[in-house]
């Protein structure tokens, strides 16, 4: 995980070097101004000699403005490197989704990929600041300000020694078993928020049923019990505070008592006590700091660990067998083929055999999860026959590079999808050179010229996130104009015109035959008016094919197909 | 629909002053007298450091240097002084430990209270408030600005209190020890103060920077994420990362700046502080060595601790303040929503289970008999008024719009007879759903009368009246729970076997069946694993088993294909007899029954009529039938 994580630092490497090289003079300061605060009192004020008071002062003012540079570098090169950080590991995430598979997709949830994105990135991302800030900082302050009272009294520095096991200690002891309940307190506080996440997206459900003091009662309990549990580990962690003031007082009373002896012996000066003094501070406070670093650091490795998830999933479409990059012509084949989402799982298709000539136009019909979608999605290898062969062009898909095997199958998927951005930009997906000419050819082939001229600002109108401000039907003949313009060897429709009337859904068709009629043409559809002038008719049922003719064979052959158009045209007549 | 607020309020908040006393106040009134505990131990924690500080110099100047000089070697006096600062110590570290745990129950209970109070009053809400407001930002009120009030509370609060406490006391001492060394400390605290309000408002103005980056990049992945499919059918995938870098690299400008200016701060307030210390020791020095005013070396020794004393509260709180007017935003969303007005219920007629008398009156029964009736108390006989529930629902002139300039709905005229099924047909926008929403007061009338058996619905109580009209929603909405919670969600004391016959009823018990545990597994994430036709047929059942006397369906099955469409419809209709039903759907063969169909468009009924009538007249509905007019 931390490898994965870790190469993602590349041009932030140098940053994340240089801010804990500014941390250690940063600290060598804190650690030497002590010192010189010592010599103020000792060989200055206590000598009555103001002429060595000066020099050293100034020698401080010197110490302190170094520390202070050193500061200021060191925090902007730490807010370089982690969120510099947070960028590459936000761009690798992304750039490798780009090449996911659809199985790949698949495996994760819209919504886990997203926090993955978000919240796990700004968490690895504040963990890595404190690592190269408070991580570098601390220990080696510890050190340091351990080193210091050894060279002023190695004896005195066993009661640090004492100070620094009990303290240690507690602090471990305390520390591991609150991390413990928090785990457990963040993840009854997940579903305390999932729940109101419901109450929100359900909230006219809720009242319609007139639910709102039961889902209050319900919420209640939720709340009292995150309530009980936070208290939980928080009584724990309030000892800390307390432990660690008993701990510096505990030091500076027995500090005081031996030093008061060896001061009256001559062997330490009040300067140096005074000293000691500051030192006991540094030392605990950096013990105190290291464990609540730990603790946070453990907690933000889940989320490493998923970001590392993401950047190491491998497309499980294999290359290419060959680096084709022409497709012949739009004839699909399927050879034996059968399909399963995940190995081992049930087969949703079965021993598929298909010959589609090139320039066919082939309707597709059955009931929902019969697999229509399924058997379309392995022809742009969307997903991977698990046995048996599917040829576009005479050619095995496998052979052929992905691009182009994609671009010469232009598919317009069952979730339409438009972008935030202009209807031309829209457009623009399907041929990014594509002419104002071509643009509008492709709309008046999909019979959505007409309602964009009538936009506000035609083509120049802006979709809004999720295209909310276009109708259903007039967003799935954006969608088909944006696949014509990709100028495919092979259409595909998948339930993409459901939403459009049943004349300019006649229209759009006729417009297939007349104007791309070498285009083959595959069409899903509920509605059997939609097929039924096809030059052949697919009827899925259960992953298999259950009938392949036309309209008029099918209405002899396929009890399916009969049924279905019985029950479509009974209110038609 | 109404218009949305997408944008979340990164605005300055207006009253901070008057918002932090509101704040305080919300915690005292459930936490008074412990918060008073807490300003006590508060002060003896304060105390006793200072006194510990104290002792430094007593140490020096009143045991050391006396022993030193006096050549004798007895201890004892100074041994007495450390028992005792023992014992303030550990007076100090029980009144901290104290005060840390009294605390802690008092953030964690204040943000329980709170959590209770912005739910209970956001299920009050008027649907209003969920239509305008972008749910990402509700949701964000019970996370993000819970969270930075939890710090504020936690940490800020004492640190203030603990701080201020610290620097009066160190002043105090200061003053006693030497006056123009207190001024000089003052100064540079200053300094120290106004350094901090320069860089905290770089950081903040950073800081909003890096939030709205942090909304784009966030709002780019949800689009990118949620359309990846349709990235790889046009292998659009070139072009995504590089408008992705793009606005990952502006992201990363605001928040490396915005951490930067608050990386630099300590050091800067641990420096001005180290200086302070400097400057100190030389004129302290210098005053000490001439003997002004009785100032000793011991003095100076003790006043040089109190500068250190002094400059890290100073510069703590300096922080803290800057912390709290960022968290304070948080504060001001969360009581707009505490603040956000209740749904209004004037009604007074209540829905009770009845049953007849011999002499055909109606009388309230407790059994369940099916017979439902409104009752209203009558204040001048002091008796309790009776109507049967048959289901007559009228809209008279009603116009509606959701701003009050901007009138959707012109002259709705309905009338539905007991019984009747009543549909709504036409394109999207032309307002079918929004008439549903009125008579069940999810929104309320701006003209014009909606009577319910003759009574007017604003004089219904809201619960009662929805509790008369089952809905079927075409976004189902599924909460956490097993599949039996959720049918059983209609009516909470249903036996297991009404709830089977409701799933049978609704055509959903055969798939229930194959689910892995039947009835009981459960569902998660809104019902993820389900098809969204499978949730309608839950959501069907769901209306089934409350058995109002009512229903409304809106695109109740617009997600369920038209062959199980086929095997549902026996139990919609059995579901929908002798009922008074309202029914919106751009499948046109699933209302062709319907008593009455209403065609709207642009907010206005256009054709009226049942389907025969309609087809006859070869108007706007004969164009959609035939399918020559998108539906949807």
């Amino acid at each position: 995980m931390l490898k994965t994580l870790l190469a993602e630092l590349k041009e932030f490497k140098k940053y994340s070097f240089l801010a804990p090289a500014f941390v250690i003079v940063e600290v060598f300061m804190e650690i030497l101004i002590p010192f010189l605060m010592s010599k103020i009192v000792d060989r200055g004020i206590n000598q009555s000699d103001m002429k060595t008071v000066v020099i050293i002062g100034i020698i401080m003012i010197i110490a302190a403005g170094i520390s202070l540079t050193a500061g200021i570098m060191a925090g902007n090169f730490a807010a370089k490197a982690s969120m510099g950080f947070a960028k590459n590991l936000r761009e690798a995430m992304f750039r490798n989704i780009q090449k996911y598979s659809f199985s790949n997709l698949d495996k994760y949830s819209t919504s886990g990929l997203i926090t993955r994105l978000t919240t796990d990135v700004t968490n690895v991302q504040n963990a890595y600041m404190m690592i190269i800030r408070m991580c570098v900082r601390s220990p080696f302050m510890l050190v340091c300000a351990f080193m210091m009272t050894c060279i002023i009294r190695p004896s005195i520095s066993l009661v640090y020694v004492v100070a620094i096991i009990f303290l240690g200690t507690a602090l471990f002891f305390i520390m591991t078993r609150a991390h413990k309940i928090f785990k457990e307190v963040f993840k009854k506080y997940d579903d305390l928020n999932s729940s109101v996440q419901e109450n929100i997206s359900g909230i006219r459900t809720v009242k319609a049923f007139v639910k709102e003091d039961f889902e209050i009662k319900k919420f209640n309990i939720a709340a009292d019990n995150v309530y009980n549990m936070f208290m939980r580990a928080e009584k724990l962690l309030v000892s800390n505070m307390p432990i660690m003031q008993f701990t510096v007082y505990g030091c500076i009373l027995s500090i005081s008592w031996v030093g008061a002896h060896m001061i009256v012996g001559g062997t330490l000066t009040t300067g140096q006590l005074m000293s000691l003094f500051t030192y006991t501070m540094n030392i605990l406070i950096s013990l105190m700091i290291i464990s609540m670093a730990f603790v946070m650091i453990s907690m933000s490795r889940a989320s490493g660990e998923r970001i590392a998830e993401v950047i190491n999933e491998k497309t499980d479409l294999a290359a290419p067998l060959d680096s084709i990059n022409v497709v012949k012509d739009g004839s699909i084949s399927f050879k034996n083929v059968s399909f399963a989402y995940k190995s081992g799982r049930n087969m949703c298709l079965t021993n598929i055999d298909l010959d589609i000539k090139s320039g066919e136009t082939i309707g597709i019909i059955g009931g929902t999860g019969s697999s229509k979608s399924t058997l379309v999605q392995l022809i742009p290898r969307l997903y991977d026959a698990t046995e048996g062969e599917v040829l576009v062009g005479g050619i095995n898909v496998k052979n052929y590079e992905l691009d182009a095997l994609r671009s010469s199958v232009a598919m317009v998927l069952q979730k339409n999808v438009l972008f935030s951005g202009t209807v031309r930009e829209n457009l623009l997906w399907g041929d990014k050179n594509a002419t104002d000419e071509e643009i509008r050819k492709a709309c008046k082939y999909a019979q959505a010229d007409d309602f964009i001229m009538a936009m506000p600002d035609g083509y120049d109108t802006k979709i809004e996130q999720g295209g909310s401000n276009v109708s259903g039907g007039q967003k799935q003949r954006i969608c088909i104009a944006r696949a014509l313009l990709m100028k495919p060897k092979i259409l595909i429709l998948d339930d993409s015109t459901s939403a459009v009337d049943t004349k300019t859904d006649a229209m759009i068709r006729k417009a297939f035959t007349e104007e791309i009629p070498d285009t083959t043409k595959l069409i899903i559809a509920q509605r059997i008016t939609s097929v039924q002038d096809a030059d052949r008719i697919i009827v899925m049922d259960d992953g298999m094919i259950n009938g392949f003719g036309t309209h008029e064979e099918l209405l002899k052959t396929n009890d399916i197909y009969r049924e279905v158009y019985e029950s479509q045209m009974k209110g038609d007549e | 629909m109404p218009r949305m607020d997408r944008v979340r309020g990164n605005q300055k908040v207006k009253n901070p002053h008057k918002l932090l006393l509101r704040l305080i106040k919300y915690v005292l009134k459930y936490y008074k007298f412990r918060c008073i505990f807490v300003v006590i131990f508060i002060v003896i924690s304060a105390l006793a450091n200072v006194r510990g500080t104290m002792f430094m110099r007593q140490l020096i100047d009143d045991y050391i240097i006396p022993i030193v000089n006096s050549n004798s070697n007895d201890f004892s006096s100074l041994l007495g002084a450390i028992l005792k600062m023992a014992a303030i110590y550990a007076i100090g570290v029980f009144s901290a430990w104290s005060y840390n745990r009294i605390v802690v129950g008092i953030t964690q209970g204040t943000l329980r209270n709170l959590r209770k109070e912005m739910f209970g009053h956001m299920e009050k809400l008027p649907i209003k408030y969920f239509d305008t407001h972008a749910h990402g930002n509700i949701m964000s009120l019970y996370t993000n600005d819970i969270d930075t009030l939890r710090q504020l509370v936690s940490q800020s609060m004492p640190q203030l209190i603990n701080g201020f406490m610290t620097v009066v006391s160190v002043v105090v001492c200061m003053v006693m020890l030497s006056i123009p060394l207190t001024v000089m400390t003052m100064l540079t605290a200053c300094v120290m103060v106004i350094i901090t309000r320069k860089i905290g408002g770089l950081s903040s103005k950073y800081f909003i920077k890096q939030q709205s980056s942090l909304g784009n990049v966030n709002g780019y992945i949800e689009e990118l994420i949620e359309g990846q499919k349709v990235v790889k059918v046009f292998c659009h995938e070139q072009e995504s990362v590089k408008d992705f870098i793009k606005i990952n690299d502006e992201l990363y400008d605001a928040a490396s700046n915005a951490n930067k200016y608050g990386n630099i701060l300590m050091p800067i307030m641990g420096n001005i502080g180290n200086i302070s210390y400097v400057l100190t020791a030389i004129v302290g020095g210098f005053l000490a060595i001439n003997g002004f005013g009785g100032f000793t070396i011991g003095s100076l020794a003790s006043f040089l601790q109190l500068n250190r004393s002094f400059n890290m509260p100073v510069g703590q709180m300096s922080q803290q303040i800057n912390f709290i007017v960022m968290a304070l935003a948080g504060a001001q969303r969360i009581f707009d929503l505490i603040d956000e007005e209740e749904e209004l219920d004037e009604g007074d007629v209540s829905l009770v289970r009845a049953k007849f008398r011999p002499d055909g009156s109606i009388e309230e029964s407790i059994a369940r008999t099916g017979v439902w009736a409104w009752k209203r108390h009558n204040d001048k006989t002091n008796k309790d008024d009776y109507r049967l529930l048959e289901g007559d629902v009228v809209l008279d002139k009603v116009d509606f719009g959701y701003e009050p300039n901007k009138i959707v709905l012109h002259d709705i005229e309905v009338h539905a007879k007991p019984g009747q099924k009543i549909a709504f047909v036409g394109a999207t926008g032309a307002g079918k759903t929004t008439i549903t929403n009125l008579i069940n007061r999810f929104y309320d009338i701006q003209d014009g009368k909606i009577k319910y058996d003759g009574i007017n619905i604003n004089e219904i109580k809201k619960h009662e009246l929805r509790r008369s009209l089952g809905m079927v929603l075409q976004d189902t909405s599924l909460f956490t729970g097993t599949v039996n919670d959720n049918i059983r969600y209609g009516r909470t004391d249903a036996t297991d076997l009404e709830v089977v016959a409701a799933a049978k009823l609704a055509g959903a018990h055969d798939f229930i069946k194959r689910l892995p545990d039947g009835y009981d597994t459960m569902l998660t994430g809104n019902g993820a694993n389900l098809s969204q036709g499978q949730r309608q047929l839950l959501s069907i059942a769901r209306a089934a088993v409350a058995n109002p006397p009512a229903l409304i369906l809106d695109e109740a099955t617009s997600s369920i294909d038209t062959r199980t469409e086929k095997l549902v419809q026996e139990g919609m209709d059995s579901l929908m007899k002798g009922r008074t039903v309202f029914v919106i759907a751009h499948r046109l063969s699933t209302i062709k029954n319907s008593d009455l169909i209403m065609v709207m468009d642009h907010g206005r009924i256009i054709e009226r009529g049942d389907h025969n009538t309609l087809i006859a007249q070869k108007g706007v509905y004969y164009q959609l039938y035939t399918g020559i007019l998108e539906a949807t």
